[in-house]
């Protein structure tokens, strides 16, 4: 019984997190320009290169 | 219609109030960008625009096609940027965003987070209700605990995801209407009420997931719905942006300044180059010039004009550089009559009822009498008052329209990503429904029909080499005759050391290009055209007419055979829209109609019952795009069209709209189909709410069920 309700307030508090998460990932414009991500992931970076 | 987009970013110009401070003292500026597609494009326009010295960030949006460019200070010149980009290759203007798509951007943001939140909630209480209804050996209090939990989540997870629901239900039942989230509102607010109930009861019969997952479920579809359509308006908004409503304005000092049209008050001066188009209505100072008036009033050619001849907005100046002295605002260009019919035109476009209100309207009646009855049935069985309540909300919660709410979005999500691909971008929500109807097509000649711009005629009669001599000059010049006889030539090289005489013509190497004064031909009664001479030898004239778009014959066709009638209607001369209808394959059409007539014409239709589509490009169509049942433009349209027209399509190819006719008929079709799969659904479903059969598990299967295949069903639309 005590183990359950550990388990299931982890479950809550990871969801909750997952969520926040999200939430600031929106707020902070990572998903305004889904194409162009998926392009730029395509183009070098000189600064990366040894 | 070739409207030639004012090139801004000229050395003399000022951009200053496009650019905005952010923190600090950074500066940000704007540039619609046109013609990027892909990885290099990027790396190209980034890379080159970081090169500019001061440059201290620049990123290019590739999903609205909007580059922003930072720097601190006063460092940058913003006309480095827009010629550094040009320079590349890509068309650029300064772009300001208007008010309007922010509400939009901020409808967006709040659909998603509510989806977000929804998302959550169906996961979590899912992974909890799914335990009791699996779980048998589940002891009777960690059951009740499950349900209590269950319950502090998905309340409020409902009121908050759920409030697009409730505000739109609100804001029709306060006017005594009904809409579809009338039924789903009242269903999530039973649903949470009777789980509660039966929780502080000790019963097993909760409705928790159901209320959590439907709110889900149908935030999808109107996300992705809104998705769309916002995506559709802004690469309309982007074609409007690269087309440009900039104007050059005299400063006290002399100097220019480029301003949004729109800031242009009476009796500011303003300068135009030749090609440029007004965007306000005004008169030209100092001295004579010609302007292609084809957008205002359907005519092709250009017309001669004298010093004080007073212009309308939309007219394009083909002659010398000229300077205008505004006489209007840009909302008070558009004639008085023309404003007033495109408001009328939008008043009786809001009346249109939708089929998903329609069938709100009958559903719902419809589902609270059921209700009804089945409570007055149970209790005259002589069930208890607490039985008859509980089995008559289970037939609430179980007709709740999921797949009703679903099935409209659904087929207008499928159509209008597939006909957003062709180029068609569909702008508003029920104009395919609208598009489906359509009894009557009417088209607007110039611009439409036609080009829109003038194309050498005589080109057989003329001496190859005689044609490829006079490109040498043509290809150095923005007059629009210039320009038909460059693309007449085909691509070659430019005479080096052409000089232009603004409203006369061209020379280089002892051979001119011009008017018929220019060239010496004298007898100047002989038409519009061009004349070019060689040294001594008689002048040759060019002449050049308007042409049909090639696929204009087809379109006309395809109309026909899905059973439309085609009408022409043209403010130009009966001689030339004769010509264009007999070539287009149209048997009716009038010649010199005037703005208020085309659109009193479309009201004439509207009054026999008869469901039109516009379909036309300039100033003088807007009101009768207003007016139709249905209106498309094409993207070369002028901006009062385009934001007059429910459809604007990409690029010049009209054999779209065949396309789009057949989506939308098609979509309808789809629509009724899955209202009649969600009404199946309920017929089976509500026998067994009504007798008290329905678990919540049956409950919130058939839910999901019913919504997949109403989604599934729409998905066949994606692929033809």
């Amino acid at each position: 019984m005590n183990g359950m309700v550990v388990v299931i307030a982890a479950a809550l508090l990871m969801g909750l997190g997952g969520l926040g998460v999200l939430l600031w990932a929106l707020s902070n414009g990572q998903y305004e320009d889904m194409e162009g991500d998926a392009c730029r992931i395509l183009t070098d970076d000189p600064a990366d290169q040894p | 219609m070739a409207a030639l987009s004012l090139s801004s970013g000229d050395v003399a110009d000022d951009l200053s109030r496009y650019i905005h401070a952010a923190a600090g003292d950074e500066r940000r500026f704007e540039i619609a960008i046109k013609g990027a597609r892909c990885a290099g494009c990027i790396a190209k326009i980034e890379g080159g625009v970081k090169a500019i010295a001061g440059v201290s960030d620049a990123r290019l949006n590739l999903s609205t096609g909007k580059l922003s460019v930072a720097w601190h200070g006063d460092t940058v010149q913003p006309q480095g940027i827009l010629r550094r980009v040009r320079d590349l290759g890509y068309a650029a203007q300064p772009f300001e965003a208007p008010a309007l798509l922010d509400a939009d951007a901020r409808e967006g943001r709040v659909l998603l987070r509510c989806l977000a939140v929804a998302g959550f909630g169906t996961v979590f209480i899912m992974g909890l209700t799914d335990a009791v209804w699996y779980g048998a050996d589940l002891s009777p209090a960690l059951r009740e605990g499950f349900f209590w939990l269950a319950a502090v989540v998905s309340v409020p997870v409902t009121f908050y995801a759920g409030q697009p629901f409730f505000r739109s239900a609100w804001s029709v039942l306060r006017h005594w209407r009904t809409n579809m989230d009338v039924p789903i509102s009242l269903a999530l607010v039973l649903a949470l009420g009777l789980s509660l109930y039966q929780t502080a009861q000790h019963a097993q019969d909760t409705y928790f997931d159901a209320a959590v997952m439907l709110t889900f479920l149908l935030l999808v579809g109107r996300y992705l719905d809104f998705r769309l359509r916002d995506r559709a308006r802004g690469a309309a908004q982007h074609l409007l942006a690269m087309q440009s409503l900039l104007a050059r304005r005299f400063k006290p000092d002399g100097s220019m300044e480029t301003v949004a049209a729109r800031e242009l008050a009476p009796g500011d001066r303003i300068f135009l180059a030749t090609g440029e188009r007004l965007p306000v209505n005004g008169t030209l100072l100092a001295r004579g010039s010609e302007a292609d008036l084809s957008l205002v009033t359907g005519e092709t050619l250009p017309v001669a004009l004298a010093a004080g001849a007073s212009l309308q907005a939309g007219s394009i100046i083909t002659g010398a550089p000229a300077t205008l002295l505004v006489t209007a605002r840009v909302e008070d260009s558009l004639v008085a009559d023309l404003a007033r019919l495109l408001e009328a035109g939008q008043q009786t476009r809001n009346r249109y009822v939708n089929l998903a209100e329609k069938a709100a309207r009958a559903y719902v009646p419809l589902v609270t009498g059921l209700a009804a009855l089945v409570l007055a049935g149970w209790l005259l069985a002589g069930a208890g008052m607490a039985h008859a309540v509980t089995n008559a909300i289970t037939v609430l919660i179980i007709t709740c329209p999921c797949a009703l709410g679903l099935a409209v979005p659904a087929v207008q999500v499928a159509a209008t990503s597939r006909l957003f691909r062709k180029g068609v971008f569909v702008k508003s929500g029920n104009a395919l429904e609208r598009l489906a109807e359509v009894d009557v097509a009417i088209f607007d000649k110039t611009g439409t029909l036609t080009l829109g711009r003038p194309v050498l005629e005589n080109g057989a009669a003329i001496a190859p080499d005689v044609l490829q001599r006079a490109a040498l000059l043509a290809r150095g010049s923005r007059h629009p005759l210039a320009r038909a006889l460059a693309d007449a030539a085909g691509s070659g090289p430019m005479a080096a050391n052409v000089t232009e005489y603004p409203g006369a013509g061209l020379e280089a190497d002892g051979r001119r290009l011009g008017s018929a004064a220019w060239c010496g031909a004298g007898d100047a009664g002989q038409g519009s055209g061009l004349w070019f001479r060689e040294g001594d030898a008689p002048p040759i004239h060019f002449r050049f007419k308007d042409q049909i778009r090639p696929e204009a014959k087809a379109l006309i066709t395809g109309l026909k055979a899905r059973k439309i009638a085609v009408e022409m209607l043209t403010g130009d001369l009966a001689g030339p829209a004769g010509e264009i209808a007999r070539e287009a394959g149209i048997s009716l059409w009038q010649s010199q109609v005037s703005p208020t007539d085309k659109a009193l014409h479309l009201k004439s239709y509207r009054a026999r019952g008869l469901r039109t589509l516009m379909v036309g490009d300039g100033l003088n169509d807007a009101g009768a795009l207003a007016l139709a049942h249905v209106s498309a433009a094409p993207g070369s349209a002028t901006d009062v069209s385009q934001l007059a027209a429910d459809l604007v399509l990409r690029g010049d190819d009209l054999g779209a709209l065949i396309e789009a006719v057949d989506v939308a008929r098609k979509a309808r079709r789809l629509v009724l189909q899955n209202f009649g799969l969600a009404a199946l659904y309920n017929v089976t479903a509500i026998p067994m709410a009504a007798l008290g059969m329905v678990s919540p598990l049956v409950a919130a299967a058939t839910m999901a069920g019913s919504s997949l295949l109403v989604t599934l069903n729409a998905l066949r639309l994606v692929r033809p």
